[in-house]
């Protein structure tokens, strides 16, 4: 279990991280989202001790990560933005010496080299120099290192960048196999991948936390939400008028068309119908009308673009 | 620890690196001995170490430069700041494998007293113990160069720093020969030293009122004893590079003095260089 209070962070003058709280619970795994340059790497640097706080406190599995660097590190197995390899040795040599620095006893450490070989499908890259590796098998040498000392909690930074489509499944299906015993966090921009592998998301933007929840219940908050885009010839007074019993946002105006969006609850077609028949009844015409599909992408762009607005309002 | 340590090792003799270093060294003692010990019939081998001992200024930073530099231009130093091990067994584990490669050239040169006394008397202790001053020598050296590794991600430069600070060790006794010995120009020279201490607590700390008290009481002490005692400074300056070069430490041993305060000496500037490498390294975290 990690445990992050009050976490800051300051570059210069620059506040990376700003303050976040979160907690991760054993046995998930948690997708650490946000734009380029939210802070989400410092944030993983600061949990895996590579880089100093300016305040707050990071407890994993109960020790605080600066007070008992190295019993908080032996709980946590970290693949950095750019894996930490030495290109000089075979992946093979290369695990062993990561296994024997973590403090794996010298007789199991043979066994826990070709168990992280085998889970990361580097069996027959084994004996070749990690310089004439290519990139996808670079990262898999960088995540078996990560499992290699089997710790309780992985922390894998953007795991799937530059890789090619079939690399990027691969490695997908990894971390979810990984997850069956162990605590994963996996941070990258990119909404598809969080949504394919993680249980839970933590968003965040700007160095400062905007969510942390489960995708279904982030995706059920919007679900049970409808949002339809309409455009009709009347006035935007007329509509409100018409459509009172649902919440009315003006969007444009343009030749005597309006186009609004009507935030309700309900079944898609049933409210659908009924806007129609009212509009119907005093021959407004409805030129078109959809339904704006809500999910993660939109929560998203949402909350972010939420947060910059709060930020030029100031 | 020990896995650190080892493939630090190994990524020397996986390299051409750790091979040239040892040969570099041997193909130096076996020039010298063969001029010394066979053809000036000389029958002391701490003579032969004596004249060799120049060569540390061209291969310690061939020895030194990448093993910090190295790890930071690689990114690979992220991977040894999350491993459950103390920076300072890191870095002391490096600093281990390098004595390694340097024990090998001085072990082999060991063999040569053996040699020599095949042909004649040979002063086992004197050789012996010049041989020991000859690695503690090294090692304070490659500590110096591994604290220049640790300043920058560029090896070149890592090499180049770690060059400068082994010449200057090697020239500055001829150097403090040549410097005035009365007691003004210790003053100043001395005042100046101080300075450069106090703009350095300065730029690592940032507090003014720190290094203003280092600059007040260090200057206080000095004008004090010019004023008081000013035949204390007489020639004091001169006499203190001398003493700070490592060079000169390792000379006595060559005159055939097993000296203690140098080996004390010797190992606490190892020590000490070690230190400033290990926080060179932790300051890496709050940047």
């Amino acid at each position: 279990m990690i445990e992050v209070k009050n976490l800051t962070r300051v570059y210069g003058n620059h506040t990376a991280v700003d303050n976040i709280s979160f907690t991760v619970e054993d046995g998930k795994i948690y997708g650490f989202l946000g734009p380029n340059g939210a802070g989400k790497s410092t944030t993983m640097n600061m949990i895996t001790g590579c880089l100093s706080i300016t305040s707050g406190q990071i407890l994993i599995n109960g020790f605080d990560i600066f007070e008992e660097p190295e019993k908080a590190k032996k709980c946590i197995g970290y693949l950095p933005e750019i894996p930490p390899l030495y290109t000089d040795m075979t992946p093979y040599e290369y695990l062993l010496f990561a296994a024997g620095a973590k403090g794996v006893k010298r007789s199991q450490r043979k066994k826990a080299v070709l168990k992280a070989i085998e889970a990361t499908g580097l069996i027959e890259m084994k004996d070749r120099l990690i310089k004439n590796l290519s990139k996808g098998y670079r990262q898999r040498v960088g995540i078996a290192q990560a499992i290699v000392s089997e710790p309780e909690i992985i922390i894998l930074d953007e795991p799937t960048v530059g890789l090619d489509p079939i690399q990027i499944i691969e490695i997908r299906d990894l971390i979810k196999s990984l997850a069956k015993d162990h605590t994963v966090i996996l941070s990258s921009h990119i909404l598809s991948e969080i949504r394919a592998v993680c249980d839970d998301v933590i968003i965040i933007n700007k160095g400062k936390i905007i969510a942390c929840d489960s995708i279904e219940s982030l995706e059920s908050t919007l679900k049970g939400r409808l949002e339809i885009k309409l455009e009709a010839k009347a006035s935007f007074e007329q509509i409100k008028e018409l459509l009172g019993e649902f919440e009315v946002s003006f969007i444009e105006e343009e030749n005597g068309y309006v186009k609004v969006s009507v935030l309700t609850e309900g079944d898609e077609k049933e409210v659908m119908e009924k806007i129609f028949n009212k509009f119907a009844s005093v021959q407004k015409p409805i030129i078109s009308m959809c339904r704006i599909k809500a999910d993660l992408e939109n929560i998203f762009v949402e909350m972010t673009e939420k947060e910059d607005n709060n930020d030029s309002n100031l | 620890m020990t896995a650190i340590y080892k493939r630090e090792l190994k990524s020397y003799f996986c390299s051409v690196t750790g091979y040239m270093f040892c040969a570099f060294m041997l193909l130096f003692a076996g020039i010298y001995t063969m001029a010394v010990n066979i053809n000036s019939a000389y029958a002391n081998f701490e003579y032969v170490l004596s004249n060799m001992s120049f060569i540390f200024i061209i291969i310690i930073p061939v020895l030194t430069m990448r093993v910090i530099s190295e790890e930071r231009k690689q990114r690979t130093d992220t991977l040894l700041y999350s491993l459950p091990v103390s920076m300072t067994k890191v870095v002391v584990s490096k600093y281990l494998a390098m004595l390694t490669v340097l024990a090998v050239p001085v072990l082999v040169m060991g063999l040569y007293p053996l040699v020599l006394s095949l042909f004649g008397k040979v002063n086992f202790l004197s050789a012996y113990s010049a041989l020991v001053g000859f690695f503690l020598l090294g090692a304070g050296l490659i500590s110096m160069g591994l604290f220049a590794s640790s300043l920058t991600e560029n090896q070149a430069l890592s090499a180049g720093i770690a060059f400068l600070i082994v010449l200057i060790n090697y020239f500055i006794t001829s150097f403090a020969y040549y410097l005035s010995s009365t007691a003004a120009a210790s003053l100043i020279a001395l005042a100046i030293m101080v300075l450069a201490l106090v703009v350095i607590v300065y730029v690592l700390t940032k507090e003014f009122s720190l290094s203003a008290s280092v600059a007040i009481i260090g200057e206080g002490i000095l004008f004090f004893v010019y004023y008081a005692f000013p035949e204390k400074l007489e020639g004091l300056f001169p006499a203190i590079i001398e003493k700070l070069s490592l060079f000169e430490r390792f000379n006595i041993f060559t005159q055939g003095i097993f000296d203690i305060s140098s080996v004390i000496y010797l190992v606490a500037v190892s020590a000490v260089f070690v230190f400033l490498t290990v926080q060179s390294m932790e300051k890496r975290r709050w940047s």
